[in-house]
């Protein structure tokens, strides 16, 4: 049995069933997606007071991935609209640059991931005295890259020490924590830049916890990687699909080019929701 | 959406570029003014959302065309706006009357 409506509008609705569909799951995407977002909010007002982290994540990079999905956002709309306008090669080009987006989006989140993995917390038994900018500043929590015979290590966690028998690692600290306020975290920052890091020998006989930045961190982390990775799933998965009705799927247009471009057109507001949902992701995330 | 003649792509493809120029200003103005600090932090909050919202509004009414669609799509669109702000309500109405927290450190 054929799927009625599929390149006509039903009369009654006025439109094609296949766009009456996106939307009904786009309104359930926007459930999904609250709900998360509802517990990101009750996580980091129920966090206790210097416990939320911000300021760790990389701007930079992390501005360069909204530009590159807003990019692929409008390479959709315009490839659409090449094909309103009968022209397949430059449909052809557009949704090409769109997937390499979504390709580069995947790839530069992945980098950052990567980066988080080998960055850790170390929460101390006794205070140290490390350097905040040009302040030494006595305290039990320090952030940096730990170093152990000759190797970055990823993932460890406070288990880990012992469970490889490790007696003392090195850890090239970050000239600042969290727990400062934004302003003079930005503050530490500025005044280290240009700085060596400096490099802390930790035995482990003195270590309360040791956690990477994965979810297990605390729940920043957890809510962070909750939603990057979900969003990071629907970008794969609308790229799939772009991709599909790009190269194998092209033939319809052929045999049936409104039913294509209806494709095209589905395809796309979902494109556009995944981009929707990066822009209030990125300043919560990111810069708040 | 069928039928367009050119001239209506070519000025679709106008917006099109104007709203994704739009885009890219509200990411920068959003970012540059994160780094301004500003004191308050519901300020601070409030402007990165109220940007946001912008984008979020330009990308919903131009590349997902809401700004002219049929009545069935807004139907939905309404249940679905009333059942997340239910949500969102909801859940943080738990914070109407919470104790002071207390530090850790």
């Amino acid at each position: 049995m054929d799927i009625p409506y599929t390149s006509t509008a039903r009369p009654d609705t006025g439109i094609y069933n296949a766009k009456v569909g996106i939307w009904l799951f786009l309104a359930s995407e926007v459930m999904l997606f609250g709900a998360l977002f509802s517990s990101y909010i009750l996580l980091r007002v129920g966090a206790l007071p210097g416990d939320w982290v911000h300021g760790l994540l990389n701007i930079p990079i992390g501005t360069f991935n909204t530009a590159v999905l807003i990019t692929s956002s409008v390479t959709v709309v315009l490839g659409w609209a090449s094909l309103q306008a009968g022209n397949f090669g430059r449909y052809k080009v557009y949704q090409a640059v769109t997937i390499l987006c979504a390709l580069g989006f995947l790839g530069i989140k992945s980098f950052e991931y990567r980066e988080k993995f080998s960055h850790y917390e170390v929460w101390l038994k006794n205070p140290v005295t490390v350097k905040h900018g040009h302040k030494e500043v006595k305290t039990d929590r320090i952030l940096g890259h730990i170093e152990y015979q000759g190797h970055h290590p990823y993932f460890w966690r406070t288990k880990t020490l012992a469970d490889k028998k490790v007696e003392a690692f090195k850890i090239e600290v970050d000239p600042y924590h969290y727990s400062l306020t934004p302003k003079e975290l930005a503050h530490a920052r500025a005044e280290s830049k240009g700085h060596k890091h400096e490099v802390l020998e930790i035995k482990s006989s003195d270590v309360k916890r040791l956690s990477a930045f994965t979810p297990s961190h605390g729940p920043y982390f957890a809510i962070y990687f909750t939603l990057t990775a979900l969003h990071a799933l629907h970008v794969l998965g609308g790229a799939l699909v772009i991709f599909y009705i790009w190269g194998p799927g092209a033939k319809m247009w052929k045999t049936d080019p409104q039913r294509y471009m209806n494709r095209v057109e589905v395809s796309g507001l979902f494109w556009h929701f995944v981009d929707l949902v990066w822009i209030f992701l990125f300043p919560v995330l990111y810069l708040l | 959406m069928s039928a367009h003649s050119p001239e209506d792509i070519s000025k679709h493809v106008r917006i099109y570029i104007i709203v994704f120029l739009a885009l890219l200003v509200g990411t920068v103005v959003t970012v540059g003014l994160n780094y301004l600090h500003f004191d308050s932090k519901a300020v601070t909050i409030g402007i990165a959302l109220f940007v946001a919202v912008i984008k979020a509004t330009l990308v919903a009414c131009y590349f997902m065309h809401l700004i002219s669609e049929k009545k069935m799509i807004y139907v939905i669109l309404g249940f679905t706006v009333f059942f997340f702000a239910a949500l969102l309500v909801l859940t943080l109405s738990s914070y109407g009357d919470l104790p002071e927290l207390t530090t850790t450190r």
